[in-house]
């Protein structure tokens, strides 16, 4: 036999190879959630509580059960029998304490924005308009907004749980053995060394993707079938069916084109399970979309922690321990992972340093606020957040250039494998190379040279340099350490290939994109796996009954953990055929050897295609001895440990002395995140990464009121930048592949978000430390900053007040009310 | 309710609605449009961005009785005779999208600002799409896109 | 997101939609661009009774020269009003304005009669029309009325147009040859402003010979900043006497404290901004 398919030449793996998603989304022929209409589609509106607390006294419904198309109205009390608790896979400890979380509150509500009522109408409008009509009376109860003063247990958002601390959770080197006596290293320092003590706040945000959240249940088939835009169909099948008491078996979930998610679709909602309770109530088939209001109000937000650190150096600027003390806001609730997420942080805040002592305590806390839970990073932006900007601090303590002081105490690439003290160990990395690049593309020394010029001339707009040099923990995770941590699942992956007839391939994934270009770049890999055309490859994922086995996309796993699965099956699906190809070719399977889509027989020119055993295989005509038919193989891939992407951040801006206002000047980033399968795609994770993580540093704040009531809850006065916000960014790479896989990607979707904040944040402070400023909180607003150069009040390092009037209120409303707006 | 005529990429449509219904609501759930979506409830996000009458508004600003009379082009018009037009060309060519969400009003957004500076630098690029919110691309290739299509010099469609 | 039921009307003239509003009684809106009425419907803020759209009305839309003032149509959009080559030459300051208002899809749709109307005091237009001294004219049951700049402001989100009336039309004085700039200050460029400032400059051989400012987001309406005009007459257009005569901007207002800064903040703004704004219109 000979060769009768195009060989594939170049691999695959490398190419900037353009998104196969892209034909229907650029078109309009997408498939959102909101999309979805089944006939006689019933519409859900939510009633929500206006309180942070209150007992529900009475709810009357006559009112909107009397209005037109309207089926039915739910309470908490309806559906108190089977609504069951919303889900927390990840208690710290066997102590933590979790209240009962109902989808519907039942007599209690806990946060502004929880839903207490659900009206169920023929149509949305029809729904909205009698949702007004529930009447709910509510006793307000003291609320506790704060996280420090919740801590103190003074106010409980729980009186049942006697207290608002779930748990407490330590990480100490001593004890592990991974390292000394943390206390040890800061007495020393004390006497002989330096102690920097700081206290940093990471504010509250809101991930805000951009299709809110909509959900779609239809009870009427033999499985019922759930659409919810989620990054976790898996998840949301599996505790649908538990909680709800729905049989494994007879649920379905699909995720369909899902836009975006950063962490905030990494949950079990209430909305999820009330659409699933009000079609099984109903019978028929019900939708629920939410308003951006409502996104900003109930989708958990991210970050909200206290960080106190202790951090202990040398005088000659060796860095020996760090002590961190983390109180994390948890929300009224936990979440489904609650407090894990600052715990994810646990392991890095040692960063890319040398240290020989690490303690990490985290305490999360309950307040009577939106829940909390993962957002892009999650844990991870947080701790390298506090060591780069410690690094900064450190810098200016001994009178040093950051970048070198930096240098002086990471690891060096012939280091590598390195035991860090917080237990991990690092696999690969260079640091010198990517500052190297970093600082080249920058143009570092010209920078500062103008930076000096500027002070030198007291220049009203002063010019800032900012460093991150980072590193992050991939691969979410390993089954093993997750168990360890007490988590409540394993963090493996599932793929299966499925050898087509004509040689064309489906590629079914565990992992449920929402953005990330997997169906392009699993293409990419199997391609060149199985030498097929890149076309020819079809990834199916999202839908538990066409992808029964997975655990979802979060935490830069997919590319890991779920890629590595797919190559996996691939080479399974090599093995298989090889005794068919031996078969056709008369030879023995020992001779057999596989390239580019290729069986041959070796040191001859005998050979088949793929395509052509595939069509053996599935004739079966001729099967050899004791092999069934079909080639399809399937992988499930655990990881033994994570992955460590690293890479150095540059950040020049500019700041207006005159209005504190912060204008980006330059940003490089050169990461190295291992083997690149997409250029094109992992440059696209970077700069949206960056993006988010700058608006941190500058703009996005959710700010909550005296009351309770989320300032922010709007785009008008929660700012996601724009397009005239940000500027074009200098990217680059340098590569070390990872040794966790055959891929060796270590994971790019956090890296940008995770890198950038402290980057502009030591940027800005980097232009006002002149002006005796030693922090400014975030967001570094314009009148921060100002404040902070001015001297006004405690400086730049004040939270937000609470009591600030957002841009639509109720007095704005009266008032429109009365006036002639046109 | 109220009678409206409008053109919708191309077609005419007549149809009785509530006057309260938004212009967005009328392509997604009567016109089975679904390629304009929305994004947020205070017209920040431009995912609902259409033409009307040529410009750019966003169709969750919008009643559909406000459109009674007038010429609709969506994110599903744009194409002509299957050939994508230059902006959704170079959005595909230079990865301008991820999730995909903004990216219908973004296009059409971006076709507006070409049709009226055909020759954008990259602030004017960055100030006409400032009504328009990405998510995932940090605007990065968004803006490299606008330049492509602009240097072919295909902004007019609609 | 969905509004409220209302009843709808599109009348063809300013008669009819006068006798519309006075049958629908006080529960009405006029529905202009809608671009600010809309997200107040659709969050359900407001519900009214019926909505007066004037989309149909015809007369209402364009710009018109009348002599020694050009007269805009409260239909008139904002993207209208921006090309036009008589606001270009006559109110350059307004063009400014409008330019950094909202953002282009807002401004193919939204309206100057509109905006003006609903007088949020973060808008855009209040400054810059107030700084000019423009006059508004407003049809009521009793026939047509004109208020001057000074007495349409009359609080937050309220102008002189009561109920049952309408803003039909904006008069402004020409001011040719004038130097204009708005200056506006915000933190991400969808945002209203945290503050503004409009400036109008007339300047001849380096010396500002008259000047005209207007605040945004200083108080519960746009304000003059008469102290600052005062002070600039005179004055040679250097950055050391308009820093002098801007200094005085935030005398009398009495701004907001939000989320964006508090109202010392907002104060001190006020004075780098009215010194930017000047000297950028002064051309210095």
């Amino acid at each position: 036999m000979t060769v009768t398919e195009n060989r594939v030449d170049s691999p695959e793996i490398g190419k900037a190879r353009t998104r196969k998603e892209d034909a229907r989304l650029i078109t309009g022929r997408t498939r959102w959630t909101d999309n979805i209409l089944l006939p006689g589609m019933l519409h859900l509106a939510m009633v929500r509580s206006p309180f942070a607390h209150a007992r529900i006294t009475s709810i009357d419904t006559s009112a909107a059960k009397a209005a037109p198309n309207v089926v039915t109205v739910i309470t908490g009390a309806d559906v108190a029998d089977e609504q069951g608790s919303l889900p927390n896979v990840w208690p710290l400890s066997a102590n933590q304490k979790t209240p009962p979380h109902p989808s519907i509150a039942v007599d209690r509500v806990t946060f502004a924005g929880e839903v207490v009522a659900v009206v169920v109408a023929r149509s949305a409008a029809e729904a909205r308009d009698a949702a007004e009509l529930v009447d709910v009376d509510y006793e307000e109860l003291p609320a506790v907004l704060d996280l420090k003063e919740a801590a103190k247990d003074e106010v409980l958002v729980h009186p049942d749980l006697g207290t608002n601390i779930a748990d407490v959770w330590q990480l100490d080197s001593a004890a592990a053995g991974s390292g000394t006596s943390v206390e040890d290293e800061i007495a020393e320092a004390r006497e002989n060394g330096i102690v920097l003590e700081r206290e940093y706040r990471q504010q509250r945000l809101i991930p805000a993707f951009m299709e809110p959240r909509s959900f779609v249940c239809d009870p009427t088939g033999e499985q019922v079938t759930l659409w919810s835009s989620t990054q976790i169909p898996h998840i949301v099948k599996f505790f649908t069916s538990v909680i709800l008491g729905i049989p494994e078996s007879k649920m379905r979930v699909i995720a369909p084109d899902v836009g975006g998610g950063f962490g905030g679709k990494l949950q079990v909602t209430p909305e999820e399970f009330i659409t699933v309770l009000a079609a099984r109530r109903t019978g028929r088939p019900c939708k629920y979309t939410e308003t951006r209001s409502e996104s900003m109000m109930a989708c958990h937000h991210g970050r909200d922690q206290w960080q106190k650190l202790t951090l202990s150096a040398t005088k000659d600027g060796t860095v020996t321990g760090i002590k961190v003390e983390l109180l994390a806001d948890l929300g009224s609730y936990a979440s489904l992972l609650a407090g894990g997420t600052p715990v994810l942080g646990a392991f890095m805040f040692n960063g890319i340093y040398k240290f020989r002592a690490y303690q990490f305590n985290c305490t999360p806390v309950y307040t009577n606020k939106t829940w909390t839970d993962a957002y892009r990073g999650a844990g991870r932006p947080e701790a390298t957040f506090a060591i780069e900007r410690l690094m900064d601090d450190l810098a200016v303590e001994l009178g040093v250039d950051p970048l070198a002081l930096r240098e002086q105490n990471w690891i060096k690439h012939e280091e590598f494998p390195y035991a860090t003290v917080s237990g991990l160990e690092y696999d690969t990395g260079n640091y010198e190379a990517a500052t190297a690049k970093a600082k080249e593309m920058f143009g570092y020394d010209e920078l500062r040279e103008e930076q000096r010029r500027r002070r030198e001339s007291n220049d009203p707009v002063q010019l800032g340099i900012g460093i991150s040099t980072f590193t992050e923990m991939c691969g979410l995770a390993p089954s093993r350490i997750l168990g360890q941590l007490n988590y409540g699942a394993g963090g493996w992956e599932h793929a299966s290939v499925r050898m087509l007839p004509t040689g064309h391939v489906e590629v079914v994934t565990g992992v449920s994109p929402h953005g990330q270009g997997h169906e392009t770049a699993w293409s990419q890999i199997v391609a060149d796996r199985l030498g097929v055309p890149f076309e020819n490859v079809q990834v199916l994922h999202g839908d538990t009954q066409v992808s029964h086995k997975g655990l979802d996309t979060y935490g830069s796993r997919s590319l890991v953990v779920g890629a590595e699965a797919v190559v996996r099956a691939a080479d399974k699906v090599v093995e298989r055929a090889k005794p068919y190809a031996a078969h056709m070719l008369e030879a023995s399977v020992d001779d057999i050897e596989f390239a580019g889509g290729h069986f041959q027989v070796r040191g001859t020119d005998r050979g088949v295609s793929m395509g052509e055993v595939a069509m053996a295989a599935f004739a079966a005509h001729d099967l050899p001895e004791g092999i069934e038919p079909g080639l399809d193989a399937e992988a499930t891939f655990d990881p033994d440990t994570f992955s460590y992407p690293h890479g150095t951040h540059l950040c020049a801006v500019e700041i207006d002395t005159e209005t504190g206002g912060v204008k980006l000047r330059k940003y490089v980033a050169v990461d190295d995140v291992g083997n690149i399968v997409n250029p094109l795609i992992v440059d696209g994770q970077v700069h949206g990464g960056l993006v988010q993580g700058i608006a941190q540093a500058l703009w996005e704040e959710a700010v909550f009121d005296d009351s309770g009531t989320l300032v922010s809850a709007s785009f008008v006065d929660y700012l996601v930048p724009t397009a005239a916000d940000t500027i074009s960014f200098d990217i680059d790479h340098t590569t070390t592949p990872s040794t966790l896989t055959k891929l060796g990607t270590k994971g790019v979707g956090e890296a940008g978000a995770i890198a950038s904040t402290p980057a502009v944040v030591n940027a800005v402070l980097d232009a006002v430390r002149r002006f005796g400023v030693k922090d400014i909180q975030m967001p570094c607003t314009p009148e921060r900053v100002w404040k902070a150069i001015h001297g006004h009040g405690a400086g730049g390092d004040e939270p937000t007040e609470g009591g600030a009037m957002p841009h639509f209120d109720e007095k704005d409303v009266a008032d429109r009310s009365e006036g002639a707006a046109q | 309710m109220t009678r409206i005529s409008v053109k919708v990429d191309g077609v005419a449509y007549s149809d009785e609605v509530e006057p309260r219904m938004l212009l967005v609501h009328y392509l997604r759930e009567r016109l089975g449009k679904t390629g304009t979506v929305v994004g947020c409830d205070t017209s920040n996000c431009g995912a609902c961005t259409v033409h009307l009458d040529g410009s750019s508004v966003k169709s969750c600003n919008m009643l559909a009785v406000q459109a009674d009379g007038h010429e609709v082009t969506t994110i599903e018009g744009v194409a002509q005779n299957g050939e994508l037009h230059a902006v959704q060309r170079a959005f595909h060519e230079c990865h301008a999208l991820q999730c995909g969400y903004c990216t219908p009003g973004m296009i059409m957004q971006s076709i507006d600002l070409l049709n009226e500076n055909p020759d954008p630098s990259e602030e004017e690029i960055r100030l006409g799409l400032e009504g328009n919110l990405c998510r995932c691309t940090g605007y990065h290739n968004i803006v490299k896109a606008v330049q492509q299509a602009a240097s072919e010099g295909k902004g007019s469609a609609s | 997101m969905i509004p409220g039921q209302f009843e709808y009307v599109a009348p063809e003239t300013v008669e009819e939609a006068v006798s519309a509003l006075a049958e629908a009684g006080e529960d009405a809106k006029v529905l202009a661009g809608g671009q600010s009425l809309l997200p107040v419907l659709r969050m359900r803020l407001n519900v009214p009774s019926v909505l007066v759209d004037l989309g149909r009305i015809e007369s209402l839309r364009g710009v018109r020269d009348d002599g020694d003032a050009i007269v805009v149509g409260a239909m008139t959009t904002h993207s209208a009003v921006f090309h036009d080559p008589l606001v270009r030459e006559h109110t350059a300051v307004l063009c400014e304005a409008i330019e950094q208002l909202a953002d282009p899809q807002v401004r193919h749709r939204g309206t100057f009669g509109g905006a003006l109307a609903h007088a949020d005091p973060a808008g855009d237009l209040g400054a810059p029309v107030l700084a000019l001294g423009a006059s508004f004219t407003i049809a009521g049951p009793g026939g047509t009325r004109t208020v001057e700049a000074d007495d349409f402001f009359e609080g937050l989100f309220t102008t002189a147009v009561g109920d049952g009336e309408l803003l039909t039309e904006v008069r402004i004085p020409k001011y040719t040859g004038w130097g204009g700039h708005y200056e506006k200050f915000v933190r991400v460029a969808h945002q209203w402003p945290i503050v503004a400032v409009a400036a109008a400059v007339k300047a001849e051989g380096g010396t500002i010979t008259e000047a005209r400012v207007g605040l945004t987001n200083m108080g519960a309406t746009p304000l003059r900043a008469r102290a600052v005009e005062a002070a600039l007459a005179g004055k040679p257009a250097t950055d050391e006497a308009v820093r002098e005569a801007a200094a005085s901007a935030a005398e009398g207002t009495n701004p907001p404290s939000d989320l964006n800064g508090d109202a010392e903040y907002r104060r001190h703004l006020a004075t780098v901004l009215t010194r930017r704004a000047v000297l950028a219109a002064a051309g210095a």
